[in-house]
């Protein structure tokens, strides 16, 4: 690795690409670095460590907005808006100890320029829901602003739609407006014991669109993931658990608890957690802190919520029993068994020839030399890959930005 | 606009020729007397007759048109329902109108996974029509709703009174198939939840016609929630109204919708359909919430409670659907309302942080006394989206220009204010040289580039949300300074 820039402030971040312009060099963009997991390796001529521009420049509790800077540790964040009752409702998930890594590391520029999603994406959205603006420099040393700080703006292109989950590839982003939530003042959940996948889903589905109940998340941990939980009474079971969390004020968690009881009545096995409990599993379901024990490989996959159990059903035992299902079955985490693809021909081949077109899996966890080898991001369609190409160069024409992390460029050898 | 190209229309009876080869029968308008009901959208102070207009009925067709339209360098402007409210549909003297209405068939009900896959044309309304029956229904829900188009929603990334809570279209939609100017057709999310890469879909919402052809919409949809009650609170001036908004949402309540009318608004609206609002108040904040009968009561108590340590002067709450409906008419009806007060109006649509409302109402006032214009205020108050209504009277010599300068004073002041030009009717033509008071010509020069992604040579709806277009070079041009770094001082190690 050549030349660390570590820019103070934007204009500070301008100089240094058009000095990277300047050189033709490439520059690996990070804050912590603690992301560098996510995608491919990255082999850059020089590096953007954008960990130097920090702070909470503007929080407005009232108006449910916040601006940051990209290199303020997400910790920070969290603590201030924990203090106001306030949170980012996307849940937003920390791998770190996936991958290795302490928790609660990372920035707030890392969280969302990789753009990973928690449970409550069924229910409030995602990442994307919830960046209002985005001010950067992009690879033509030229500092822009994109969105801004209300929620109702349709004044041109949205840009910190696909700014968000960017991965630094289109620019180097160097303030963040999101938009925030009131934390829930109550939460629990009702854990259904010892349905089997194609149940669970069906359940979670019926309660969905059966029912009104304003359920927040839902889940399914076949037994031998639940029981590597840290809730003693999910991991005591020795069964599969399928999850259905409540959120909100007392008494509308009360009636919706109720209301799902209802739904599932009295022949089957069920209890619910309290707000601690809940907090607990949904955070290791967040952070899928299942296979932190392990270093095999780590899928997710991103799929109609319906098929969720017909693609594992396909994909067999054979090739794993350590996954479960989030987003009502819209997501499937998988721990593939260590091999030179990861389980990428079976995984995506499987959910590919099951769902056609309308899905995708991502390596979450992987060697470098692997994620050097194989695309960690979905293959798309030729169309989408070309446009995805034209608008990478219009922001970044020379391909400076962390080249090659999602597509394109391969960095291996 | 950008001045028509007069070669172009010389060959206007080729294009409509070869046009018909591709869409054939009726799929192609070029008889003044049919166009005439092309000529404008929302906004009707612009019209222009277009070239022709082309229905085309399949994918296919959009695609050989458009690929058509490509290699001849034919301006082509999409079109829905034509409700815009900023021009976004306005034709062009040397270009085509692609009208989607015959894309109007709702094409799969997919309960299980809570979404519908629709046709552009189909309206908003027609969606939560057809899934109402199995306790359904589609989240946005634009005042327009029984005739705009989803495909114009996605366009304008419509919002409506309850994106308080359940966003805008951008929130609810989940893919999409889109027809590039070149012809190539594209498809970006499905029924999954997260996008694959860049967040394509993201981007396509809201860009009014500018980056391709939306054929198909893959809309969420949501289970109807138990019970819906609204509480209907009066104030003695328009600010208490909009600090009791912010001590809601202080107090952790997301209401479905919180609405906003001034005094002017308030008695236009009980005049024209007489729900019996209150006509001793400044304001009337009308505040919604959706969900279990427990959950809305427990609202409604703790509202009201808010409420009146903010100053309410009356509360009235719904007890049943009728009264919920009623609080709604009046503010439903202050579009027609304010038209029957005046000759005409100019509604306007700028956003602003809610804390800076006070601000921006004194403002108002005071620009309705320097342009001599009466004003009536309704709002989104709970995501600060401003409706002021200009009222002016066309037939009034100079009256249309100074409604027009009050309106673009009205929107400076908005972005002045930390807000921005529109919250969801759209730049088109309408504020479309106001960009610049919002943003920098570096700003402006990458959504340009976006532009370019899409569209190289500047043929989809031209003219409309950018005051000019940028030349199109992949990659574009590069300011590169050779010799020394020029800045040294950065700390490196
Ligand atoms: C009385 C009234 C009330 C309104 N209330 C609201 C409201 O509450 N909230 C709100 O957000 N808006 C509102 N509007 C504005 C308007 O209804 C919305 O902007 C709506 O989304 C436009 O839909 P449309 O089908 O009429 O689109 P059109 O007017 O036909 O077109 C709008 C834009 O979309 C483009 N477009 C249309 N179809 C396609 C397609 N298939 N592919 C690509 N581009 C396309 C057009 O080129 C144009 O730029 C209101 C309008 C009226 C007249």
């Amino acid at each position: 690795m050549g030349e660390v820039f570590r820019p103070k402030n934007s204009d500070e971040v301008s100089s240094a690409v058009k000095d990277a312009l300047n050189m033709k060099a490439s520059l690996e963009l990070f804050g912590q670095g603690t992301r560098r997991s996510l995608g491919r390796p990255v082999k850059a001529d020089a590096s953007l460590d954008m960990s130097a521009l920090t702070g909470v420049q503007m929080y407005e509790p009232e108006e449910l907005v916040m601006v940051v800077a990209p290199g303020t540790p997400m910790r920070e964040i969290s603590q201030v808006l924990i203090e106001h009752n306030q949170q980012l409702a996307f849940e937003p998930p920390d791998y770190g100890p996936l991958w290795g890594l302490p928790a609660d590391k990372g920035t707030v520029g890392g969280m969302i320029m990789t753009g990973r999603n928690g449970p409550r994406r069924l229910s409030a959205g995602g990442v994307r829901d919830y960046v209002l603006g985005v001010k950067g420099v992009n690879g033509f040393g030229e500092l822009f602003v994109s969105g801004g700080r209300v929620v109702k703006n349709v004044t041109g292109f949205d840009l910190p739609k696909i700014l968000t989950g960017s991965f630094g590839t289109l620019c180097a982003a160097t303030e963040i407006t999101l938009k925030l939530l009131p934390l829930p003042p109550e939460a629990a959940t009702l854990v259904v014991s010892g349905l089997k996948d194609g149940q669970a889903v069906a359940a979670m589905t019926r309660v969905l669109t059966e029912t009104s109940i304003p359920v927040s998340s839902a889940a399914h941990l076949p037994a031998e993931i639940a029981k590597l939980s840290r809730v003693d009474s999910i991991s005591a079971r020795q069964n599969s658990a399928t999850l259905l969390r409540v959120e909100g004020f007392g008494p509308s968690v009360e009636s919706g608890i109720q209301g799902l009881k209802k739904v599932f009545g009295s022949l089957s096995d069920m209890f619910v957690l309290d707000k601690a409990e809940t907090q607990q599993l949904w955070k290791e379901v967040t952070n899928a802190s299942f296979f932190i024990q392990t270093e095999k490989p780590i899928w997710k996959l991103s799929v109609p919520p319906s098929e969720a159990a017909a693609i594992m059903s396909k994909l067999g035992k054979g090739l794993t029993t350590q996954y479960f299902y989030d987003w009502a079955g819209g997501a499937i985490w998988i721990e593939a068994p260590a091999s030179e693809d990861a389980g990428e021909a079976a995984i995506r081949g499987t959910l590919d020839s099951v769902v056609v077109g309308d899905g995708h899996a991502t390596l979450i966890r992987a060697s470098e030399e692997v994620r050097a080898n194989i695309a960690p991001f979905h293959p798309l369609s030729p169309v989408l890959a070309a446009v995805e190409d034209r608008l990478r160069k219009q922001f970044d024409p020379q391909g400076m930005f962390n080249p090659g992390r999602m597509y394109g460029v391969r960095n291996a050898n | 606009m950008p001045a028509a190209d007069a070669a172009i229309i010389g060959r206007r009876k080729e294009f409509v020729a070869e046009l018909r080869k591709m869409v054939p029968g009726e799929g192609v308008i070029d008889d003044d007397a049919s166009l005439a009901a092309y000529e404008c959208d929302g906004l009707m102070a612009y019209r222009q007759r277009p070239l022709a207009v082309v229905l085309p009925e399949t994918v296919e067709q959009v695609s050989q048109v458009l690929g058509y339209c490509h290699r001849e360098g034919l301006k082509v402007v999409p079109r829905g329902s034509g409700t815009s409210l900023s021009g976004g549909a306005l034709p062009l003297a040397d270009g085509i109108v692609m009208a989607m209405g015959k894309f109007n068939k709702i094409l799969e009900v997919d309960y299980a996974n809570r979404c519908a896959v629709v046709q552009p044309c189909v309206t908003n309304a027609a969606v939560t029509e057809r899934v109402t029956s199995e306790g359904f229904y589609y989240a946005p829900d634009p005042s327009s709703q029984i005739i705009c188009s989803i495909g114009g929603n996605v366009a304008e990334n419509a919002g409506g009174v309850h994106c308080l809570k359940y966003g805008t279209t951008s929130n609810n939609i989940l893919g999409l198939q889109m027809v590039l100017m070149d012809g190539s057709v594209v498809r970006m999310g499905g029924k999954h939840l997260d996008a694959q890469s860049l967040d394509m879909l993201g981007l396509i919402c809201g860009s009014e016609g500018l980056l391709g052809v939306v054929t198909e919409i893959t809309v969420r949809v949501l289970r109807t929630p138990e019970t819906q009650r609204a509480l209907l609170l009066g104030f003695s001036d328009v600010e208490s109204a909009g600090a009791c908004v912010a001590k809601v949402i202080a107090e952790g309540v997301v209401p479905a919708a919180m609405e906003i009318m001034d005094r002017t608004a308030i008695h236009a609206a009980e005049a024209f359909v007489k729900v019996g609002y209150p006509l001793d108040v400044e304001a009337l904040l009308l505040i919604e919430f959706d969900g279990s009968p427990v959950e809305v009561d427990h609202f409604i108590a703790m509202v009201n409670e808010i409420a009146k340590k903010a100053g309410a002067v009356s509360s009235q709450q719904s007890n049943s659907e009728e009264e919920r409906k009623n609080f709604w008419a009046g503010r439903k009806a202050a579009f027609p309302a304010i038209g029957k007060i005046s000759p005409d109006y100019y509604c306007m649509d700028g956003t602003i942080p809610r804390s800076k409302l006070p601000q921006a109402l004194r403002k108002i006032s005071e620009l309705s006394d320097e342009f001599g214009l009466e004003v009536a205020n309704v709002f989104h108050a709970g995501d600060g989206n401003l409706h002021p209504m200009v009222l002016y009277n066309a037939d009034k010599d100079g009256d249309l220009e100074k409604a027009e300068q009050f309106g673009a004073a009205i929107l400076t002041l908005c972005v002045e204010l930390g807000g921005v030009l529109t919250g969801e009717h759209g730049v088109g033509v309408e504020k479309r040289d106001l960009m610049e008071v919002q943003f920098t010509e570096a700003d402006l020069d990458q959504q340009l580039r976006v532009k370019c992604v899409f569209d190289d040579q500047g043929l989809l709806n031209p003219g409309k949300v950018f005051p000019k277009l940028r030349r199109c070079a992949e990659g574009g041009k590069m300011h590169v300074h050779h010799g020394e770094l020029r800045f040294p001082d950065i700390e490196r190690y």
